[in-house]
């Protein structure tokens, strides 16, 4: 009797024992699924409706309609476009500036500290901030950057950054680098750090000099590192949206379109659901193909066996 | 590079390298901390000034009592405060979890947290506004708090399972053999040790809350109720622009974060490699 009491208690404490991490997990579940992933599966159902937010009576079911209608949007292809120029020039310019300045800052000089905590905040700033900072130096009348190239005679007339066609992707790309460096940087100094010190003395005995240590040593070593942090800030940029928005709201004639903005637009500014989900849609496709190659390369889920 | 710049002509190269880096970072902030001092006079003249001919703290004033920033800094505060309690929590639960067991389910939660990160807010703006406006949530600063912790736990619970892993189990099982309970050592043990990694996710998810604009602009329509960042682009909209506010505005912004930032940035450093990179 006692025995089989005791049985049962036992495995009563185990079956316990193995519910922990499920009742731990839980609450970020409940998180996830009511706000995340419920939503997320309903931009499909969204994407199938007429469905405009100031005439609810004319919401129907309209088909693949949205997406016959996305297909031959010009809008909407050359805001591919636009998103592919916006994710390629901020990745490639972060990641050179960021591995730039780590490789700087793993170097010993005098107020490395002080100098790493400036030169790493943009990083806490926001999309919304960088972009009041920097239409601060692109104001045409107001604007440091005018008043500057004024003083140094490059240019005779005062520019409109953000307001010329020509000038507002770079102006653009520009800002969202200052907010992007620290990232790159941020993570590669961390990785650089962990570089064994007898690799650099193995390299100093060889008579290898600074650029072989740098491209022979320090770059392959990193290699994972910049595979997994560019993917990630491919994706980041491609959700970009704060500091665009911000900054241009997505103009002049749509040069800063990206997809993620014009779905932003036409799903605040005109108030479009229906149309809205179809472009979240054709953005989560994207993503999704992101998201596989960035799995595959990380070797997910190798080190963790449950 | 090397541990020490050896020659003369690479540490002039090194120097300078820093030094522009320097440049392009403080500029953006040096040129708002200007314009926020000078009187708006002065800014708006044809004449573009470095330096403030006269210091003025006008601007600070009239954002702070009459452009309503006393209101949108409260109401940041308010969903930040709360939202990094939820985080901070909601983190240490899913981070022990997946530091200290072994369980069925493990990898495809880990990859459930991890794909999260893909999702980008812009593309829940529809479903979502639908749901909070059915459960009465627009216009109502709890409902940015959902939000929030919705967006940022996975990340945090990524980072507080680097933390934890840190820390050695060990120590925590000599507790319970010395006869407390698995919760006891976790209270008693564990979180006195943990306090530095707690400390630098609460940071960061209070920036990051403290940062969040897209749902608020969407959902938040009541002036009382604006946060920062959409009570500074709101100023951008109007007809004419009060330039010295806006700066003003954005330096009483950005003060919470730059202390939070200096307070943690160096483990900030480990933290974010060990959460973002290796996952």
């Amino acid at each position: 009797m006692r025995k089989a009491g005791t049985g049962v208690s036992m495995s009563r404490a185990a079956a316990r024992r193995r519910a922990i991490p499920y009742v731990l997990i839980i609450p970020s579940l409940i998180f996830i699924f009511a706000f995340l992933a419920y939503p997320l599966g309903t931009i499909f159902y969204y994407s199938t409706q007429n469905y405009i937010m100031s005439k609810p009576d004319a919401r129907a079911f309209v088909g693949l309609q949205n997406f016959v209608k996305m297909f031959s949007d010009k809008i909407f292809l050359r805001s591919l476009g636009t998103s592919a120029k916006w994710v390629l020039a901020e990745v490639i310019s972060q990641l050179f500036l960021g591995m730039t300045l780590a490789l700087l800052l793993d170097t010993k000089f005098k107020g490395r500290g002080l100098y790493r905590c400036i030169v790493f905040f943009p990083w806490a700033v926001s999309g919304v901030l960088t972009s009041m900072l920097w239409s601060l130096i692109y104001n045409q009348n107001i604007g440091l950057l005018n008043s500057i190239l004024m003083d140094l005679g490059i240019i005779t007339k005062k520019v409109a950054w953000l307001g010329n066609s020509k000038t507002v992707f770079t102006a653009t790309v520009i800002a969202e680098i200052w907010r992007g460096i620290p990232f790159f940087a941020i993570t590669f100094l961390a990785a650089l750090q962990s570089i064994p010190s007898d690799l650099h003395e193995a390299c100093v005995v060889d008579g290898g000099n600074l650029m072989q240590e740098i491209f022979y040593i320090k770059i392959p070593m990193l290699k994972d590192t910049i595979i997994l942090t560019t993917l990630l800030r491919t994706v980041w940029e491609f959700n970009n949206v704060d500091l665009i928005l911000t900054l241009t709201g997505g103009g002049p004639s749509y040069r800063t379109t990206t997809l993620t903005m014009y779905m932003t637009n036409t799903t605040i500014t005109n108030g479009d659901f229906g149309y809205g989900s179809t472009l979240a849609v054709a953005a989560f496709i994207i993503l999704l193909l992101f998201a596989i190659i960035y799995l595959k390369l990380s070797g997910f889920g190798k080190e963790q066996e449950s | 590079m090397n541990p020490k710049v050896k020659h003369g002509i690479s540490r002039t190269f090194f120097y300078i390298a820093l030094l522009l880096f320097l440049i392009f970072i403080i500029i953006p902030i040096y040129w708002c901390i200007v314009t926020s001092f000078k009187h708006s006079a002065e800014i708006t003249s044809s004449v573009v000034t470095y330096w403030p001919k006269q210091f003025t703290v006008e601007n600070y004033i009239n954002a702070w009592l009459q452009s309503g920033f006393e209101i949108y800094f409260r109401n940041s505060l308010f969903i930040s405060v709360i939202g990094v309690v939820f985080i901070v929590v909601i983190s240490v639960l899913s981070g022990y979890a997946l530091a200290r067991f072994k369980f069925k389910g493990k990898n495809v939660y880990m990859l459930i947290l991890l794909c999260t990160q893909f999702i980008p807010g812009a593309m829940l703006l529809t479903p979502m506004f639908l749901i909070f406006k059915n459960l009465g949530l627009l216009n109502n600063l709890f409902g940015i708090v959902l939000v929030d912790v919705t967006f940022h736990v996975p990340f945090n619970a990524i980072m507080m399972r680097g933390f934890i892993s840190g820390i050695d189990y060990t120590i925590e099982e000599a507790a319970q053999i010395d006869g407390c309970s698995r919760l006891q050592a976790v209270c008693k043990v564990l979180l006195p040790i943990l306090k530095p990694g707690i400390a630098t996710v609460a940071a960061y998810s209070f920036i990051s809350c403290w940062n969040e604009f897209l749902f608020t602009f969407m959902f938040i329509s009541k002036q009382n109720l604006l946060t920062l960042p959409v009570g500074l682009k709101n100023m951008v909209g109007e007809y004419t622009i009060n330039y010295g506010q806006l700066a003003a505005g954005a330096i009483i912004a950005v003060i919470p974060t730059l202390i939070l930032f200096s307070f943690v940035q160096k483990n900030l450093v480990g933290g974010l490699s060990a959460g973002a990179v290796k996952g």
